[in-house]
């Protein structure tokens, strides 16, 4: 190869690295031009993705996905969800077979930093809970000391729960299971006095105890399991407008914002109301998008409040309490920057 | 003496040696052993059948739409009814559901055809199923001209999903496996060595291996912004892999088939198209057939595997279904009823397989 031909070669290649990068970047327009925002979700995760009656998913990692749609197209229903396994989501993600990832996962270092993706923010703050008989007596996971647990084999619950009860000087004796269908099974069973998963699931296996009230979930949450959407790396403007659909969500509830007053608040005086739903200024310039984005998001899908209420809190079977998904107002770690 | 001049006339035989009785003293109670082993398996028996019987139809819920119709008491099938058309068809959408219908009511009724020996132009209807009517279910399923909508193959779901994968494995599989056992018969070298490593790398491999790399390795070594549609990818997949098993079995035939019966045509002077053609495989796939329906029936279970990918097949739309907040807590419904479908499936294959066999019954049989 001549000194000449590298250069042209170099030169080529350059081209086609940048062509690539130029043609991932453009995640938006790929939306635009396939008119639906394309999803990876859970297949089946009893509140935040899961098939009804009627073919529709439904969940709160859904309705992310929703918001996303009423932000760039217009129509909340525009989103063709892509059910992946917990292997293939990442390798989803990276190869563009979706835009986004919503898909219970949980937003760690390593997933961050190593394989290409960004993690947008967080739609569910998760974490591992125990799950005991009422009639055991139990109001606090310390005095669990002695007890069988239920947990499922080969994931962290296993040896968070072996670090908590060593950290707290405790004992315990596992009892391991393949799937949460079993370990419900085994604690219903009395196999177990306890059943250990992530908060989110208890509630959906509590559900198929023939009495679900006959358990109950305690306070402790013993892990950081942070659930929320994630995006590709490299493309900026996509990655803020997964972002801000939820902060919208965030500020639509803090604002008091509803899905059904959305269009009376239209007309508010407060600044910071008339900001967001793009009254005042255009907010949504920035990411590419029309001033009323967060007003379609909110008119489409609802508030954060009104999406959790809906698909895990009090309008649904699991009755999950708001605890660390309440705003940061009321108690909760949930925090959204301002729109302005 | 006396003697008798006249015939004794036939009597019926001895009541003890006749009719249900009689059977079962000499089946079930022909000594204390026999006796105790007979009344210890209908004891449990008894012990297995009651409850499941209890369960599923006594104290079964049949009626309702929602999860309050159900008792909790026996088995709640108003959850199996409530999905059924999503069981079914997938997320088809419902509007369009007459399409897939139309598809199997077509293929159900040339298979019949095929099954039942007094119908004429046997030749031209098997050439319909094999090359017609893939073309016209692709119209019709996936639609895009003749004014049907467009149904992408990610909402296709459940049974049809099942069947769709079973057939297209079948019709591709046979040909290709044949094709693979000549081959590995073959005296050319580079055909027979082909061939050997075909069948030795796909049979080598898990099938789960194979779409589990079809779906997440594939992806990554594609440009961007090209990708194969899933189940484009599931067709490849289990094509090629059942072919290898297939190839294997057929190749079993090939062996049984005396060495004389191709010689004796090559005399003839047949060429090697019309030996193999009209000689040695009429026999040896004849031979094979419960391999082959045995392969078949694998394959028709092996579909469900498809869920790696994130296709839903019946099993995985049930088990979908099964996370849904209003129905969590009928696993076993969803189960039993996934079971008994596939169940009613495999028999027929069996059924139909074993119909074939007396019906090609030349007296080979031992």
């Amino acid at each position: 190869m001549t000194h000449h031909d590298r250069l042209a070669w170099l030169a080529s290649s350059a081209l086609l690295l940048g062509g690539i990068g130029l043609a991932q970047a453009a995640t938006l327009d790929d939306v635009r031009e396939q008119d639906q925002v394309r999803c990876g979700v859970n297949a089946a995760q009893p509140g935040f993705s899961a098939l009804d009656d009627e073919d529709n998913y439904r969940g709160l990692d859904t309705d992310v996905c929703r918001a996303i749609a009423a932000a760039v197209l217009g129509d909340a229903e525009k989103v063709h969800f892509v059910p992946l396994n917990s292997v293939e989501r990442f390798t989803a993600l990276q190869s563009s077979e979706v835009d986004v990832l919503s898909r219970t996962t949980t937003w760690t270092s390593s997933r961050d930093t190593t394989l290409g993706v960004n993690f947008t923010g967080v739609s569910y703050y998760d974490g591992q809970a125990f799950l005991v008989a009422s009639d055991l007596g139990v109001a606090s996971a310390t005095e669990l000391d002695g007890a069988a647990v239920c947990t499922q084999s080969g994931t962290t619950s296993e040896l968070n729960l072996a670090d908590y009860f060593r950290a707290n000087g405790m004992e315990y004796e596992p009892v391991v299971f393949d799937s949460p269908e079993q370990s419900i099974a085994g604690f219903e069973a009395g196999r177990c006095d306890v059943l250990s998963s992530d908060a989110s699931q208890l509630y959906a296996q509590r559900m198929q105890l023939a009495d679900p009230d006959s358990a109950m979930v305690l306070p402790e949450v013993i892990s950081k399991e942070p659930l929320g959407p994630a995006v590709r790396q490299g493309d900026d403007q996509w990655f803020n407008i997964v972002k801000w659909s939820l902060f919208a969500m965030l500020n639509a509830e803090e604002l008091g914002i509803t899905q059904a007053n959305v269009d009376e608040m239209l007309e508010s005086d407060n600044p910071d109301i008339a900001r967001l739903l793009g009254r005042d200024g255009n907010y949504g310039e920035g990411m590419g998008l029309t001033a009323d984005w967060a007003y379609r998001i909110v008119k489409q899908v609802g508030n954060y409040g009104e999406m959790f209420e809906r698909n895990v809190g009090a309008g649904s079977d699991f009755n999950i309490a708001r605890g660390q998904n309440a705003l940061w107002t009321e108690g909760g770690l949930h925090y959204a920057p301002p729109v302005r | 003496m006396t003697i008798q001049h006249k015939m004794i006339e036939a009597r019926p035989a001895p009541k003890n040696t006749v009719g249900p009785v009689a059977w079962l003293r000499a089946n079930l109670f022909s000594g204390p052993v026999n006796s105790f082993f007979t009344l210890l398996g209908l004891y449990l028996l008894y012990l297995l059948l009651t409850p499941t019987i209890q369960w599923a139809f006594i104290n079964a819920d049949w009626i309702g739409t929602t999860r309050d119709d159900c008792s909790r008491e026996g088995a709640c099938w108003v959850f199996v009814s409530a999905r059924f058309t999503q069981f079914i068809y997938g997320l088809y959408p419902r509007g369009e559901i007459w399409r897939v219908e139309v598809t199997f009511v077509t293929f159900a009724a040339l298979i019949a055809w095929l099954a039942i020996p007094r119908l004429p132009f046997k030749r031209w209807v098997a050439l319909a199923v094999l090359v017609v009517f893939p073309i016209f279910a692709y119209f019709m399923l996936y639609g895009g001209h003749f004014g049907l909508p467009v149904v992408e193959t990610h909402r296709w779901g459940g049974l049809m999903l099942t069947l769709v994968l079973a057939v297209v494995g079948m019709v591709g599989a046979l040909p290709i496996g044949i094709l693979l056992a000549l081959g590995r018969r073959s005296q050319m070298p580079i055909v027979k060595s082909f061939c050997v490593v075909f069948i030795e790398f796909w049979r080598g491999v898990p099938l789960i291996t194979v779409l589990f790399m079809a779906s997440v390795m594939l992806p990554l070594f594609m440009p961007t912004g090209v990708s194969v549609d899933r189940l484009i990818r599931a067709f490849i997949g289990i094509t090629l892999f059942q072919s290898a098993y297939m190839a294997e079995v057929i190749r079993g035939g090939l062996q049984a088939i005396p060495r004389g019966q191709e010689e004796a045509a090559a005399a003839l002077g047949m060429s090697y198209w019309m030996r193999m053609g009209l000689i040695v495989l009429p026999q040896a796939l004849k031979m094979m057939i419960p391999g082959i329906v045995n392969t078949f029936i694998s394959l028709f279970k092996d579909t469900t595997l498809v869920m790696i990918i994130g296709l839903f097949d019946l099993l995985g739309i049930v088990q979908a279904a099964l996370s849904d907040s209003r129905w969590l807590g009928f696993s076993l419904e969803g189960y039993v009823f996934a079971a008994f479908m596939f169940w009613i499936f495999c028999f027929s294959m069996s059924r139909y397989s074993q119909y074939l066999e007396r019906k090609l019954h030349t007296g080979h049989k031992r």
